[in-house]
């Protein structure tokens, strides 16, 4: 190594990494890094690649011995046969998911949002004896009381409604829990403004609060509606007549049934997961965001 | 043992501030107070009486029909006393079920967690490219486990020959494995462990690196001043001991996550093989669902939920979550 000045030295740190670039071992493990990193990449993309070949294919392609990598003729009519499936409610299926998503989503953003707003910000008496109960219930999932809700749900008669499906999902301590959280630490001066000008509580709320926290709320909502759109237990549970299943228990079933049928099946699953694969490439930042502030959620 | 309520006031403290303010009351005091009153209602009303509804009495209920014979029914026939409990805490299938998650955890858990902090400092290793390689590891996470259960079990690991899994094989010339419909050796593990690591270590990798990004960079430069600088000793030494809390909380919640499995295992361990793997969600949804016995059904849910509180309240302990007020 070269002798160094003394305000060399003293840059040493800083320098450290980009002299260290220049020494082959570097270089060597920077080509591993990417290599393996790309290697990883072509592992984790080729399930969907997977979904796109079958599903342009016909069933012959798909079983055939010889393995091809694409289809000669790509098969788009199979898009058309599926929607015309007698056997298959496809076309429902996408409309129930649809409808499910838009309504929980907006039902719990909004029920979450009002509720995380009351307790961050009304001084009422009994309010962290209530915040204390929705923290109980943040310890157990829905998931593992899916029994008790169903019988509940069953005795308001919702078993295969709209309402069944999407009613139980639209409270979440969790979601409030965090709107709590980031209603705590909005500047309250703001708010304070809005009272001089005789802005009550609703209209601070949807005046100053709600302009002011876009981000969190397109964060959690694109969440909410991502994991609405691919749940699969509850709407298993509650859609019992195939008129009330989702996109997830029509395909479920489908993948189940007696006789496969591959490339529809496929094509499926592809028109299944284009919404949400358009909706990770538009709304990531969103998405990140969302899942680093609930990445606590069970 | 914890317990979450130690944390909020005892009930006597309320009067203590109720009484000397009501001495000196007008009459504006009192309906400002009746406004906030009304005002928190109307904010958190909805949600209380929703969780009200599909929480609260949904567990209660439970707790009825479980001391409760109901078969076929949603309501009590004749009580049950503890008889329910006893079955099912001596019924060999749900222990099975139990001995299935904690396997199913033994593999899922480590995986996961060695596999997405490799991935997360990998990825955070690299400047060119870096959004682009996030990106790709992170899109499973837009998948459902019914659409993975498709892939891997007709397109990956089915057991013809047409399978991308025995394809493979076929080129060392070893013959097709009937990954799903056997279960010795159990090959059906390595497809239900692989479906949920590439499902989700996209999402756990992004939160590592979020726990990478926040450690000081001053820290790794004094390092490098002192002669340390790359490789094992500062992963074992700065990095590793910085990420306990994101550890911590990352192996828990796959813990929490793993005891929840269902959609996998319902959707490839179907078709008269179900016995094989059956966690304790999907051999609920058979008593209760498929057989209708709802009285024995509730008491299995809420041995579970005794389970998993247990579990959170670890977790709690551990990040501090139950004190949040």
């Amino acid at each position: 190594m070269a002798a160094m000045t003394p305000a060399e030295r003293s840059a040493q740190a800083r320098s450290l990494r980009a002299r260290h670039a220049h020494s082959t071992g570097t270089v060597v493990s920077l080509i591993l890094r990417y290599g393996f990193l790309i290697i990883l990449a072509i592992i984790f993309l080729f399930p969907f690649y997977l979904i796109v070949r079958n599903g342009l294919s016909t069933d012959a392609d798909i079983t055939s011995p010889h393995w091809t990598f694409f289809p000669k003729t790509l098969h788009f009519e199979n898009i058309q046969a599926l929607f015309s499936d007698p056997d298959v409610p496809f076309l429902d299926g996408l409309i129930n998911s649809t409808l499910v998503a838009i309504l929980q989503t907006v039902g719990q953003i909004m029920i979450s949002a009002l509720a995380g707003y009351g307790l961050a910000r009304i001084p009422y008496r009994w309010s962290n004896h209530v915040f204390f109960a929705i923290l109980l219930t943040l310890m157990i999932p829905s998931a593992v009381i899916y029994v008790p809700t169903y019988v509940i749900v069953s005795d308001l008669g919702w078993v295969s409604t709209l309402q069944g499906l999407v009613v139980p999902g639209m409270f979440a301590g969790f979601t409030t829990f965090l709107f709590r959280q980031f209603f705590l630490s909005f500047p309250s001066e703001l708010e304070e403004a809005g009272r001089i000008d005789g802005l009550g509580y609703i209209g601070s709320f949807w005046r100053i609060v709600v302009p002011n926290s876009y981000g969190i709320i397109a964060a959690l909502s694109v969440i909410t509606f991502i994991t609405s759109w691919n749940a699969f237990l509850w709407p298993l549970v509650v859609g019992q007549d195939q008129s009330a299943w989702t996109i997830q228990v029509v395909l479920s079933n489908f993948l189940n049934a007696q006789v496969l049928n591959l490339h529809e099946l496929f094509i499926g699953a592809m028109i299944a997961i284009i919404p949400l694969i358009v909706i990770f490439l538009v709304l990531q930042r969103y998405i990140v965001q969302g899942y680093k502030q609930s990445g606590l959620k069970g | 043992m914890q317990y979450p309520g130690s944390s909020t006031p005892a009930p006597t403290q309320k009067k203590v501030s109720l009484e000397p303010a009501q001495q000196t009351v007008k009459p504006t005091v009192s309906r400002n107070r009746l406004r906030t009153t009304l005002a928190f209602w109307g904010f958190v009303g909805p949600l209380l009486l929703g969780l009200l509804f599909f929480f609260f009495i949904p567990i209660l209920w439970s707790v009825v029909l479980s001391f409760s014979n109901a078969r076929s029914t949603l309501t009590p026939q004749s009580f049950a006393g503890l008889s329910n409990y006893q079955h099912m805490l001596s019924d060999p299938d749900f222990l099975h079920a139990l001995g299935t998650f904690i396997i199913f955890a033994i593999f899922i858990v480590p995986l996961t967690f060695i596999c997405s902090l490799g991935l997360a400092l990998l990825v955070n290793s690299i400047r060119v490219g870096q959004g682009f390689f996030r990106l790709v590891f992170f899109l499973p996470t837009a998948c459902s486990y019914v659409l993975a259960s498709v892939i891997w079990k007709v397109s990956i690991f089915n057991g013809t020959f047409y399978g991308l899994a025995n394809q493979v094989l076929a080129i060392f010339h070893i013959a097709p494995v009937q990954w799903i419909f056997t279960s010795n050796p159990p090959w059906y593990w390595l497809v239900l462990v692989t479906v949920r690591l590439w499902l989700q270590l996209g999402l756990y990798m992004i939160i590592f690196i979020a726990g990478l990004q926040d450690i000081s960079r001053e820290l790794y430069e004094a390092a490098a001043v002192d002669g340390t600088r790359g490789g094992w000793k500062t992963f074992r030494y700065i990095t590793f001991p910085l990420l306990r809390n994101t550890s911590i909380s990352i192996l828990l919640l796959n813990v929490i996550a793993a005891f929840q499995a269902f959609d996998e295992f319902i959707n490839i361990m179907s078709n008269g093989n179900s016995i094989l793997a059956r966690p304790p969600l999907v051999y609920l949804y058979q008593i209760a669902l498929t057989d209708g016995n709802f009285g024995y059904g509730s008491a299995g849910a809420l041995i579970l939920t005794l389970i998993i509180v247990c579990f959170t309240l670890l977790q709690g302990r551990f990040l501090g979550f139950g004190r949040a007020d």
